[in-house]
């Protein structure tokens, strides 16, 4: 993995406080744990009815009945739990997840998400990813700043299928750390190394930037 | 008083399955799928099929044998996303596939099971998933009618039961068991080990067996059920 994905992923690990209940969703996002001590006081909920997961286990130590939403072998802490889909669920609509980190396609300046279809090319599947974007009480995505292709991810308006309307709160790139405020897109950190112009133009949409000197990750 | 014995042949379980059945199948990823009753569904054949499961495993495990022998005509599910052979088919207007909010599917799983019409819930409301869903209103809010969902068949897999069908699952392979439990007309439930009545103590029992109609205790577990090396 590249340096840039390994400060974007020690950066988004911040947000994550003790005592947090927190939901870490399949792909990048899943990574994050790898840059939580262990003896943080976290709380992590997979979809698939588990909360307290452990650490991600090599196939030698893996118990075949033990696995994240993400299909990974994961391993207890003392005091998980196991629960059946519904439950697990209820967990997340009742609002006791305070975050969850997910992956976009586009994010829109109003924290519309669109992370789960692009038709003709790539529809898996909704999943848990709906219900988690809408219902948990803080959404940070996890992306990259554009797309391979160059384009911004943080867009005006997002032109894919949504995942949900207005959730997110704030963006982790490999270049900034962004929020979506009242009016928009507000700049708050960068990465070392890379100016605010510089996220300005790899940005699809006006950007906010607080007076004052920017704090670097 | 004594409970009855619903141990049986899983062939003569999976026989009682006809062409056009709606079947819901347990499991998420390999925990909790039921792939020996899966395999017995191949050999029995029944055609035109709605499966019911939260993913459609992996290419050549589990449900996607049913795929590839295209005995599926619909599935109702919520992520494929590790099975690129489901995605095709689907792409390919062989199967017709219904994507869910996978705690939705639950939702509407356990209601089929709790003879409740519907479960009301604003997952989806401004998206796609919402499209064609009556929307009523409840103290103010707009709610998606989100409808129950009953199958003709539900195909377990648990770790433990004893003869009158009490099941007990094991870490993440409960998933939508004990849901699909609820919610078929006939639940054959596949185990590997069958205890003697009583030892399976009462405070373990996950799905009560008064919902379970035939036991198929698992000789051996084929190489499906192993640790996945991707």
């Amino acid at each position: 993995m590249s340096s840039a994905s390994e400060r974007l992923l020690a950066r988004a690990a911040r947000e994550i406080t003790p005592g947090m209940v927190v939901n870490l969703g399949i792909g990048l996002p899943t990574k994050v744990v790898n840059h939580v001590e262990p003896d943080f006081e976290v709380c992590l909920h997979t979809e698939n009815g588990m909360t307290g997961v452990g650490r991600t286990l090599p196939l030698e130590h893996a118990n075949r009945n033990l696995i994240d939403a993400g299909g990974a072998y994961v391993s207890e802490v003392p005091g998980s739990a196991f629960f059946d889909s519904a439950t697990s669920f209820a967990i997340v609509r009742s609002g006791r997840l305070d975050l969850t980190m997910l992956g976009a396609f586009e994010v829109a300046a109003n924290g519309d998400l669109a992370n789960w279809k692009i038709p003709g090319k790539f529809s898996p599947g909704v999943g848990g990813g709906v219900e988690l974007a809408q219902k948990a009480r803080r959404v940070v995505i996890l992306t990259s700043q554009v797309d391979r292709a160059g384009n911004p991810k943080l867009k005006q308006e997002c032109s894919l299928p949504l995942t949900a309307r207005a959730c997110v709160d704030r963006v982790v790139t490999d270049m900034a750390v962004i929020d979506v405020g009242p009016e928009g897109f507000e700049l708050v950190e960068l990465a070392d190394g890379i100016t605010q112009n510089e996220v300005a133009e790899a940005t699809g949409a006006p950007l906010i930037v607080r007076q004052g000197t920017l704090p670097r990750f | 008083m004594r409970l009855s014995d619903k141990q049986c042949r899983m062939e003569s379980a999976i026989a009682h399955i006809k062409d056009g059945d709606t079947v819901l199948v347990g499991g998420f990823g390999v925990p909790g799928t039921p792939m020996t009753l899966l395999q017995a569904l191949v050999n029995h054949g029944a055609q035109n099929l709605t499966v019911i499961k939260n993913d459609a495993n992996e290419p050549g495990m589990g449900v996607d044998h049913l795929l590839r022998n295209g005995q599926v005509s619909r599935l109702i599910t919520t992520h494929l996303g590790l099975n690129s052979h489901a995605i095709a088919l689907m792409n390919a207007g062989t199967i017709d596939v219904e994507f869910n909010a996978q705690g939705i599917l639950a939702e509407r799983i356990r209601a089929g099971g709790a003879g409740i019409g519907a479960v009301l819930s604003d997952i989806g409301i401004g998206t796609e998933l919402a499209e064609g869903k009556q929307v009523v209103e409840v103290r103010g809010k707009a709610y998606l009618v989100e409808t129950a969902i009953r199958a003709n068949v539900a195909l377990l897999h648990a770790e433990l039961s004893d003869p009158f069908g009490n099941l007990a699952y094991a870490a993440t392979a409960r998933n939508f068991n004990p849901l699909m439990a609820m919610a078929a007309d006939r639940v054959i439930a596949e185990t590997e080990a069958v205890l003697p009545l009583g030892a399976l103590a009462a405070d373990r029992v996950h799905t009560p067996g008064v919902f379970v109609d035939h036991v198929v205790e698992l000789e051996h577990l084929s190489e499906e059920y192993a640790v996945v090396e991707r």
